[in-house]
Formats: C-alpha cells, structure tokens, sequence
C-alpha cells in the first residue's frame, strides 16, 4: 500500500495565507517517488504557487497522464479533484474537462515520455486549441517507471546509465509549444525555485495555453556522468535569460535595476509580473525571435530558462467556441431541453 | 407480361455520384409519401466524392413495410457505367427508364422489360445554355416524366418544389416549368400510366421521414448533451453535424448570442474519447460519434471510462468491418467490440435503436443512463438507420420529465457530514455517490485513476479491495438491466414452438418477413431486444421455445455469443440466420432462410436433429 496520509498536527503559529490556509492545506499525501526526485521540488514549487496566489485548493482541477510525473498530482493539493488517466492522453481529458467548468484553474501535469512520445499529438492540439490550463512536463529524459530507457527529449549523444548513447534527435517541447500557438512558454529547473514559483503562478494567471517545461533530473536513472538531464550539467549549462517576480497591480517596480532591464507585465486579471531581464535585448513577446533564441543556444549546447514566450490577452478555447459565461455543467433542464412544441415544430418540417 | 400493381413496387434510381441527382430523387419519395403512400427508401454509394455510381432505392408500399425488399420492378437507368448489371437486376416483366437522347444498342435491353425512353439530354440542351443548369433541370424534367408514367399527382410535386425554395420565386418558376417540360413530354409521347402506379392512400398519417444519424443527434440534444467530440468517419459524421445544426437552431442563449454548448472536432478518435471522459468527470453530459475503426482506437480510455465509473455516450454507427472493412455499407458487427471494450474484465450497456425514433428516444435515454450508472453507454446505429432517411413515428417529448443526474453529492449532503467514499456501494446496487470537481473546499474530493484502489478512492494494489470493487461492477451491471429499455414482444396468433429474436434495423424487414411466414403456415413468436445487459424477459422467451432463430447482420452471431456468454442461453436452442455482405437484410432472405430451417426442424426429423 503506497497510500501514506500525513499526520493532522499543526503548530498554532504555522503561517496562513490571505484565505487562511496554511501550506499544509495544500499538501497531498507522501510521496512514493525516490528520494531526492526533482519530480517532488516541482509538486513543491506548485503549492508554493497555489498558497502564494491564496488559491482555493478545491477550485483547482489537477489531471495527468501515467508515469512517474504523472504520479505526483497524488503528492500535492489533497483537496482538490485530481485524474490520473491513460498515458499520454491527459491532454483530452483536460480538454474536455475545461469544457465542461470553465471557472475551475486545469493544472495538467506530464513527463517527457507522457508529452513527447505517446502523447505528442494531444500535447500538440490541446496546444492549439487554446485550452485554458497550465501545462507542466517534468523533463527527465528518461523512462523512469521502466527503469530508465530514453525519451523523445533525450539529446543526442546522451549516455544511458548502462552505457548506451541516444542516436535520435531530440524533441524540444519549448520550441514546439511556441510554434503550436501556447500564449506562455517557460522552462525552468526543478533545482531552482526562485525561478520556477514566480512562473507557475504567472501561468496560473495566464488565461490561454501556458506550458512550462521543466528539466527535472531522474535521480535513480539520469543523474550520471554523460547525462545531459543530470543535476550537474542542467547548473552548468543553465542560462536564465529573465527572472520573474509575480507582484500584484498595486505593488511598485522597485529602482534596484538598471532602465531597460525590468518589464511589468500585465496579467489579464489585473495582477502582473515583473521580469528582471538578464539578457537584455531578449522581447518576451516576439514569437520568432524567441525560437531562433532557443535553436541558437541549443547549437551552443546551453540550455535557456525563464519567461520565453508571452502573449498579452490571447483569449481561449471557450472564446472561440463562444460558450455561454456559465459552465456548462451548471446548466439545467430549462437551458437544455429545447420541450415538445419546439419538437412539434421540426416534426412538421419533416412531414 | 409487364408487372402490374398500384401502390406496391421498387424503383430504383442508377446515377454517378455528384450528379445532382439526389435532391431530384429525395424529391420522388417525398411527393409518393405526400400522396399518403408509405416509402422506404434507401442509399447505395461508393466510398467516394465523384464520379462512382450511386443508387437510390425507392419501395413504394401501401401495406407498409419498411424494410428493404429486395430486386427493382422500374430501374432509372441514368448511368451508363453500370447499365449492364442495372438492366439485368430488373425483375421479369419491369420497366426501364433511361435518356434516349443517344441510341442505345437493341442488344443491351431484354426483350421482358418495358422499354421508357426520354430524350432527357436533347430537350435540356434545347431549353438551356448553361451547363450546370441543364443538369440541374434535367434531373427535375426526368421526375415530371416519371410523374407522368406513374401516374402521380403533380400539384404534390409542384407543391414541394414551392416548399423547398421558399421565398425564391424565379427558382421555384424555373422548377416548375422543368419539371412541366418533361410531363407533358411523356404525356404527349408516351403510354401513360404504365402498369404501376402511385394511388393517393391514406397509409403515412402523422409519420416522419428523416435520418436516423439526425434523429439520434436531435436525442442528444434533449438528453442534455452539452459536450461533442468527434472526428469525421463515415457513416457517423452526419450525427456530429446533426448535433451541431440543432444547436445551432435550440441551444443559443437569447440575451448573449452565446452557445449552451460545445463542439470540438478533434484530432482522432482516442482524444475525441478522451474529451468526452474528461467532460463527463467533471459533469457536463458529453458524446461522440464514431463507428467501427474508432470504437477500436477507444478501446483503452473505455477501460478506464468502466473502471474509474466516469459517464459517456457513444454513438456507434455501425459499418462494415474488420479493418477498413466497407466504409458505406452497412453491418451489426460491432457488438461484441462493443460490449467487452477494452482489456481486463469488461462490460458495457448498450442500446439497440430500430429506426430513426428510436434513435431520437434512446440517444436522449442515453444520457441519463450514463449518468445514473457512471459508465459508457453505446447506442449501436447501424449505416442503414443512420444515413437512410425512414418514416418513423413523430419525435415525442413529455415536459414534465426531468434529466436524471445519477447520485452527485452537493456541498450540502457533503456538510451534512453524509460519508463519501467514491466507490462505497451505500445502496446496494452497485452504483456509488461522485461529486464534481471544484464543489466543497474540504470534503468530497477524490483521486480518479484506472489503477486500483479502495472504496475511499485511495490506491491499493491488494487483492481485497480489488475483488470487492470488480464484484460491486458485476451488481451496478445487474443494476443496469433494469434501466435499459425493455424488449418488445409480438407474440404469433396461434402457441409457437419457435421464436425469433432480432435488434436493431432487422426490425422494419423482420415485421414482413414474420406476415409472409404466418401465410406460409409458420407462426413465430417475435422478440426484439432492445438494450443490453439482457433482461430477465430475454431469458423467458428463450426458455419458451423450442429453437430460437437469431437473426443478425454479422458474420459470427456476435447476440448470440452474447446470449450464450451472459444468460446461459443454450447453443442448441439458439438458430442463427446471418446477413453479412453489407447490404440490409431483407424481408425475403428472412422469411427463405427461416422456412428453409424450420422445414428441416419439422416433426418428422426431428429425432434426427436433437
């Protein structure tokens, strides 16, 4: 039995959020990933997230696919609505979930195998539909569940721990994401919380499509000498190209940079972010100059982290849908059921 | 001797696909049905866009019989790719109809047949200069011709086409003076009438004629349906466009323009599946439309649908398979695919519609059934009620009845501090409570997987749990038996030691085939199931008979495994009669092949055969 509650005792002074919970409200139960998994700094980063933004845990709808990331959902937010489904089809099943309550925040959580192999034609039209929700791949490289074979994200020329090397070109979800029309893009490093709460909360905000990529290193099967997913060389290699503080509207952009490098960008229910920028002549906003960005450092073998796409307002599936304002699962029998003289009426026309 | 009858004949309408003939030809059957006369009427096309030869069947029947007959009494020989085979599936002593405006070789005709030739081409090319318009009229001068050697009452037709282009006068005057051209044509030229006939009957009263894919997406509707996902496959796209075509016209929200739906093509069956899923966990009464080759990409996500008890409608418009199989012809060959989907011990409901009511009542029954018993439901249409328009009683709709939910807890019964559990069977028929995302800020949540867990939803991988939870799917199954509809019985006239059992489209060619066994001296007693798990109804009738014959569209009795599988049916009371080659089945194969068995099961031999 891998189902382990954690004890109900809180300290008097625990520290509570503006809707007065407490970190412990949104927790889930302990985790059964390995220790030391960057899978569990992300669940981590994404409570963080939820308690920072005073989110009710239960208005949050957290679904995944199968695999050791796809697992984690288990670990946080008990108290909201959570679906683990089949693998690599999450991207559905959060679809249609989002069809059906519009009002709920959709948190779909995958992994490099759920995302890049079985699933990559849902991960891509979720994408482009332009579903609502915060897409998260905890990027390993590595098949973890199975005992570590190669994903689609492996590079090439990464070695496995047993010693085989990956002759296949790898998929980079990031690149594919902006290409596919997500509104936020972001890739981050389980290792580095600083940057990934500020961006899971500015994707929560985003309403549109909002993928994160996160290199997540696999402890048990790609953590080695020769990875490229490994804690070791994701710190070497990491070139943060902005960093982010998530502010609410009436928060001030403090003088401590230099004119030109912090951007305030507005999020679309008032609250914005702050972006501190690294590099300096990076645009969040211009699509193209941000995947020549990622192909070029790519070539240079770094790997860009932050804020890589932005797009101010774009607007979701329900708006190209034109759905009523209500969830469509709060409709009742009057709004439904069009009633017998409106059948009598198309009975006639079928005479 | 030409054939003679009045109200009681086959035409059939040879044309190439893309011709425009069809609204010409959907035209005929109307104006017979406005003449009070029953018609089943039938398409027959290729999987193709242009060019490949199509029918259209017309069965004109005073008495009534809807299935189709089989053979051609009048053939409208328009292509001449198939004239060959058309001309010769004549019956003796039919008529042919065809454009005479190029001759055609004495050779190709038969000497029994009824030759009607109309220069269709010549007259057309000298009333009309464009050359869409000159096929476009030629089709309507044609029905003025047939009208004519019918004997048909032209103000009917001319009353349709006014109807048909509403506020358009110059159209309906073009059409008018068509199809005028081409009946006072065969008036002049022709022997008219020939020896059938249209007579005004009074046999249709307040019947519809519409599609059965149509019927069902107008049930979805009033089911309460709010969520479509789909991809295009034929025989099933029309029910997604059907769906989105009433929506369009019931379901907007008056003040805002906005839509009380939504519909999402997706990018293949599985996400289509998966959409449906995720809408229905989360509350919203979803569907999708697919048929064979889909319901096969399903097959994993209705494992988890069956297992994690999550809500969904499935549409299945059944063709021919295996594989890619016959994309346009039709089959009941899915129901095993159906009823055991997925891997591990599986089971499904599904429901039997006959025709395009049944499609409107079951496809809105549907809904409530997944919701009540948290699970897939299907609703096995088959090409031929889906994509044929048939007469059909008038869609009804009792107001005072309310959609059933099923068992959802509420913020309050979650505060009343009522226990939930997931998967807790609190009723004892199997059905637990659920509760939607996102409705108490501390109790009611759960964890949906398709791994194993306990009745709090928690997962376990012990064997205890595991056997109860697969125990308690067996009772909501049972469960189901009571909510699916009821099968129909029509017992014979006189004590029948043998029954027949049938479903879904069997059932208008069926009606006939059991009146020309009954004055052939066998009487059967008839039962027509309706929905699946079987009832207790299904195993009386069968107890009841000495041999049941169980007439299908497939080629490995897939009802009567099922029937063998479920209820314990015994092989040797259960006879089957198969139809398989894409075609519907009809009434004459029916009445043959049940004749030919029950001569061999007669008292005499029956020592031989027990």
């Amino acid at each position: 039995m891998t189902y382990l509650p954690k004890p109900k005792f809180r300290h008097p002074a625990i520290e509570k959020n503006a809707i007065g919970l407490s970190h412990r409200d949104y927790e889930g139960t302990i985790s059964t990933l390995c220790a030391g998994c960057g899978h569990d700094s992300i669940s981590s980063a994404i409570m963080h997230a939820c308690f920072e933004l005073d989110l009710p845990p239960h208005r949050i709808a957290k679904l995944s696919g199968i695999g050791c990331s796809s697992k984690t959902p288990t670990y946080f937010l008990g108290n909201s609505h959570g679906f683990n489904s089949v693998h690599g089809r999450m991207p559905s099943v959060l679809t249609g979930a989002n069809l059906a309550n519009r009002d709920l925040i959709y948190l779909g959580v995958s992994g490099d195998g759920d995302s890049a192999s079985i699933g990559f034609g849902q991960f891509a039209h979720s994408i482009r539909r332009g579903v609502n929700m915060v897409y998260i791949v905890a990027n390993n490289g590595v098949y973890g569940l199975t005992k570590g074979q190669f994903s689609a994200t492996s590079d090439k020329g990464a070695k496995l721990k047993k010693g085989a090397v990956n002759t296949d070109d790898p998929i980079d979800l990031v690149t594919m994401a902006i290409h596919l029309g997500a509104t936020f893009v972001g890739r981050s490093f389980s290792g580095d919380k600083k940057q990934l709460v500020p961006l899971i909360k500015a994707a929560i905000d985003h309403k549109g499509p909002a993928f994160i990529d996160c290199i997540s290193p696999c402890v048990a099967f790609n953590n080695h000498e020769g990875s490229t997913k490994s804690f070791d060389y994701v710190r070497e290699h990491n070139e943060a190209i902005n960093a982010l503080d998530f502010i609410s509207e009436r928060a001030p952009i403090t003088a401590d940079y230099e004119p030109g490098q912090a951007q305030q960008v507005k999020l679309h229910d008032g609250t914005s972010i702050l972006l501190r920028k690294i590099n300096a002549d990076y645009d969040v906003h211009d699509r193209v100059a941000a995947i020549n960005y990622l192909m070029s450092h790519d070539v240079a073998g770094e790997i860009p982290t932050g804020l890589v796409y932005l797009e101010d307002d774009p607007g979701d599936m329900h708006d190209r849908l034109n759905t009523v304002d209500r969830p469509l699962n709060e409709l009742g029998d009057a709004d439904l059921v069009p009633g017998s003289a409106a059948l009598s009426k198309i009975n006639a026309g079928l005479r | 001797m030409a054939i003679e009858s009045v109200n009681d004949f086959v035409v059939r309408f040879a044309n190439v696909n893309g011709s425009g003939s069809a609204s010409a030809n959907a035209l005929f059957a109307r104006a017979v049905m406005r003449m009070g006369v029953p018609i089943a009427t039938r398409n027959i096309f290729p999987s193709n866009i242009q060019g490949l030869p199509t029918w259209f069947e017309v069965r004109v029947c005073e008495q009534g019989w809807l299935g189709a007959r089989g053979g051609t009494d009048f053939m409208v020989a328009m292509n001449p790719q198939t004239w060959d085979k058309d001309v010769a599936s004549i019956e003796y002593g039919g008529y042919l109809f065809y454009d005479c405006s190029r001759p055609i070789p004495a050779s190709k005709f038969r000497e029994d047949l009824t030759v009607i030739g109309v220069p269709l081409t010549e007259i057309c090319n000298r009333e009309y200069q464009d050359s869409r318009q000159r096929q476009l009229m030629k089709n309507i001068m044609g029905l003025g011709a047939l009208s004519a050697v019918l004997d048909m009452d032209n103000e009917v037709i001319r009353t349709l086409l006014a109807e048909q282009f509403k506020g358009k006068q110059k159209l309906i005057d073009a059409n008018h003076h068509a199809l005028a051209i081409g009946r006072d044509w065969a008036l002049a030229n022709l022997q008219c009438p020939i020896g059938l006939r249209v007579k005004t009957a009074n046999g249709v009263g307040d019947r519809i004629y519409v599609e059965g894919n149509a019927a069902a997406s107008l049930g979805a509707v009033y089911g309460g349906a709010t969520v479509c996902a789909w991809y295009p496959l034929t025989p099933s796209t029309s029910l997604a466009e059907g769906f989105t075509s009433y929506c369009k016209r019931l379901r907007g929200e008056p003040d805002t323009g906005k839509n009380k739906y939504a519909i999402v093509q997706c990018e293949d069956e599985l996400a289509s599946i998966g959409v449906v899923i995720g809408a229905g966990w989360n509350g919203a009464r979803a569907f999708t439309a697919t048929s064979g080759p889909g319901i096969s990409l399903m097959q994993e996500f209705l494992g988890l649908a069956y297992f994690a008890e999550i809500p969904a409608v499935l549409f299945n418009v059944q063709r021919g398979g295996p594989s890619t199989g016959m994309p346009t012809r039709t089959q009941q060959s899915d129901i095993l695919a159906c009823a055991y989907a997925s891997h591990g011990d599986t089971k499904h409901v599904l429901l039997f519609p006959r025709d395009p009511g049944e499609a409107f009542e079951f496809g809105a029954l549907a809904f409530d059934l997944a919701d009540r018993l948290q699970t897939p439901v299907f609703v096995m249409l088959d090409l031929e009620i889906g994509m044929n328009s048939h007469l059909t009683k008038p869609f009804e709709w009792d107001d005072s009845r309310k959609l059933d939910r099923g068992k959802v807890m509420t913020a309050a019964d979650l505060d009343s501090g009522r226990d939930f559990g997931r998967y807790l069977d609190v009723d004892g028929d199997g059905i637990p409570f659920r509760t939607y995302p996102g409705t108490h800020p501390s109790r009611g949540s759960f964890f949906t997987r398709g791994t194993t867990r306990d009745a709090y939803a928690r997962y376990t991988e012990e064997g205890g749990p595991y056997v109860e939870n697969m125990q308690r799917l067996i009772r909501k199954f049972e469960t189901a038996k009571h909510y699916v509809p009821l099968p129909v019985l029509d017992k014979a006239a006189e004590p029948a030691r043998f029954g027949v059992l049938h479903y879904g489209s069997t059932g208008a060619p069926m009606d006939e085939a059991i009146d020309m066994l009954r004055k052939q001296g066998i009487h059967l007693d008839v039962l027509r199931v309706r929905g699946f798990p079987f009832s207790r109804e299904v195993d009386e009738f069968i107890a009841a008979h000495e041999r049941v014959f169980v007439v299908e569209q497939n080629r490995d009795a897939q009802l009567r495994t099922l029937l063998m599988t479920e209820n314990g049916a015994s092989p040797d009371r259960l006879v089957s009669v198969l139809h398989y080659d894409g075609s519907p089945v009809t009434a004459r194969f029916i009445a043959r092949a049940i004749a030919d068995l029950v001569a061999k099961m007669s008292p005499a031999k029956e020592g031989a055969l027990s």
